[in-house]
């Protein structure tokens, strides 16, 4: 990284160039032996990519209504349809799936990265310091993951980052539990213990000899769990404490087609479909990572 | 390649000067509990018992015994990756033992370690380069970006690898290469003692020769003093200088490594020296043998008495009762038996 930073700008690009390409080359050996999973992280990608691109993939404003075309079905104009207010459907997953996306993605990093850290250092430091935190880490999941985030956001109101503070928290205690476990078995190897024999600080066995042992399945933990944030988002958002209205999720759009006297099915159907396709695209994309990354598991994760 | 016979004859007893290294009654015992959160602690393993034993400035001590007799505990406990139980470890006039954490971290510079397994010993995610200069980063000891890459091709060069492999990662290297690059971390410090825990019993014999002379040429460059590990007894005779001997986590006997050979004093030194090959077919067949009956005891339920008396061919009734104790037998030759 350092040499990166101290070159000129077409080094820079050279190493970008590099980085890209080594990505690539493995990306296509990931695709050959694991052909599924790579399809549906093609599929996260476009997800991702939509999202993104949110304005210029949206066809109309997500927020404008025209009461001349209330709840009309798909046709060649909405695609998808319109809703009560007579917005666009295809605009509406667009931006709801911006929305959904970046709480899943944020939620998971904040709640799987403070677990493992807290799990990295509770296997290696053992004691009571690990004994007390295996206890809390019990109760947090003795709690259903939905009604944990439910009393959460009942505590801390409704608001993007509550809403993520809220997700976050019910991932914690699956990324300690998972890295603990790594960090155990990573305290007996030889080289921990040779770098204890030269003098190394706790926090230094920790940071280059534990912690790089423990990239693999962070990955595969964060791929996965995004699938599940995104589902308790969205049953929050379908209950109605999810972020407030008129910021379309997919929960929500879900939601407010389903309190509604005569749910019309173009209004069930597509925001269903896309909450089912991102849930699938991260779980099946995090089973591929982790059979790629660690041979000897070929089970799937919870 | 063969093996160096050069070398100083170190007259056991000799000292006159304060030893290096000065280990006095160290035990290290682990204890046993039944249940995981509420445990009753039921009993003690006694890994180490009660040893006392001293290293000289640039002498090798050889330590040997069999599996599970504590002799990679005691490497350990020297230098505090174990917390011992109870005892004294003194360096160059300092008492390790009551060290605190940070003051002990600070002393590994001087303090190094060589590890059995030179495929477990090395971070599968570093390069050499880096393995070799993380103690140059840990206790500060370069000046510029320009000076570290200097001082760990050096210290390539030093063990007989090419400074350009420092950007090479472990499993680029063969087992010897490897266990190079150990010794090569052990000495970034400049030590002045190094504990070497079984450093070539992972490796073929022709490369053990070349890794035994690599060190005892680092021993004479720099004035080292060794703790070398083994229970390989005819490479501990190549490199010691004097020996030590270990059954179930006691010493039974020290020496002079050419005393200790020639004139073996503890019944279980005479065994274990039996149980080495010899090179000439008449004097092999000649030798007699002593067999050793069963294996070692469980260190959690030690025998009475000495620790020996299931095993020894020369036991008698009072070995049940009789704790022996280290005695000076011939001059610096030292054994724990009664019968002697």
């Amino acid at each position: 990284m350092q040499s990166i930073l101290k070159t000129n700008g077409f080094d820079v690009l050279r190493h970008v160039q590099k980085l890209a390409m080594g990505n690539a080359q493995k990306f296509r050996v990931f695709a050959r032996r694991r052909t599924v999973a790579a399809i549906w992280l093609i599929v996260i990608g476009l997800l991702v990519l939509m999202s993104v691109a949110a304005p210029l993939a949206a066809p109309h404003d997500p927020y404008k209504p025209d009461f001349k075309k209330v709840t009309v079905g798909p046709n060649t104009d909405n695609l998808f349809g319109t809703d009560f207010l007579g917005r666009d459907q295809v605009s509406r997953i667009v931006y709801g799936g911006r929305t959904s996306l970046f709480i899943g993605f944020v939620s998971v990093f904040l709640g799987i990265g403070i677990g493992s850290l807290w799990g990295m250092v509770s296997g290696y430091l053992g004691g009571k310091f690990d004994l007390v935190s295996q206890r809390i880490l019990e109760i947090l999941m003795a709690i259903p993951g939905l009604i944990l985030a439910m009393l959460l956001m009942f505590i801390l109101g409704a608001s993007v980052w509550t809403l993520i503070v809220a997700i976050a928290f019910t991932r914690l205690a699956f990324g300690a539990r998972v890295i603990r476990a790594v960090s155990l078995s990573v305290r007996e190897m030889a080289y921990v213990e040779a770098a204890r024999s030269i003098g190394a600080p706790t926090w230094r066995v920790m940071a280059f000899h534990v912690a790089p042992q423990t990239f693999a399945p962070f990955l595969v933990l964060v791929t996965t769990n995004i699938g599940i944030a995104i589902l308790i988002e969205a049953s929050l958002g379908f209950i109605g404490l999810g972020i407030a209205p008129p910021t379309p999720t997919w929960g929500s759009m879900l939601g407010e087609a389903a309190s509604n006297l005569e749910p019309f099915w173009w209004l069930v159907f597509f925001p269903g479909l896309f909450i089912t396709i991102a849930v699938l695209a991260f779980n099946l994309a995090g089973d591929g990572l982790q059979d790629v990354l660690d041979p000897r598991s070929r089970g799937t994760l919870g | 390649m063969t093996i160096k016979e050069s070398r100083p004859e170190v007259t056991a007893g000799a000292t006159g000067t304060t030893p290096l290294l000065d280990v006095r009654n160290l035990k290290v015992h682990f204890p046993v509990s039944t249940g995981a959160l509420f445990g009753r602690t039921t009993g003690y393993i006694k890994a180490v018992d009660d040893v006392s034993l001293s290293v000289k400035s640039g002498e090798t001590l050889g330590l040997v015994g069999e599996s599970g007799s504590g002799k990679t505990t005691f490497g350990r406990a020297v230098l505090r990756l174990l917390e011992p139980t109870a005892g004294q470890v003194f360096f160059d006039g300092e008492e390790l033992t009551s060290l605190s954490n940070k003051e002990m971290r600070q002393r590994r510079r001087h303090l190094g370690m060589v590890f059995q397994d030179p495929y477990g010993s090395l971070n599968p995610r570093m390069t050499a380069g880096g393995i070799i200069g993380e103690p140059l980063k840990i206790h500060k000891l370069f000046s510029g970006k320009e000076d570290y890459r200097q001082q760990v091709g050096d210290l390539l060069e030093l063990v007989g690898l090419s400074r350009t492999m420092a950007d090479r990662y472990p499993h680029e290297f063969s087992g010897g290469q490897r266990q190079r690059i150990g010794v090569a971390r052990a000495l970034a410090g400049k030590p002045q003692f190094i504990v070497l825990d079984e450093p070539v019993s992972a490796l073929d014999v022709s490369i053990q020769a070349q890794l035994i002379n690599l060190l005892q040429d680092l021993q004479e460059e720099f004035n080292l003093a060794f703790l070398f590990i083994a229970h390989d007894l005819s490479v501990v005779r190549h490199i010691s200088d004097r020996i030590a001997v270990m059954y179930l986590g006691k010493l039974v006997e020290i020496s002079n490594y050419k005393d200790l050979y020639d004139n073996p004093l503890h019944p279980y030194t005479q065994a274990l020296l039996s149980a080495v090959p010899l090179p000439d077919r008449a004097l092999e067949r000649k030798r007699e043998r002593i067999i050793l009956k069963g294996d070692i005891p469980s260190p959690r339920n030690p025998p009475s008495g000495c620790v020996f008396h299931t095993r020894c061919p020369m036991a008698v009734e009072e070995c049940k009762t009789i704790v022996p104790t280290m005695r000076e037998i011939a001059p610096g030759h030292q054994a724990a038996c009664i019968r002697l």
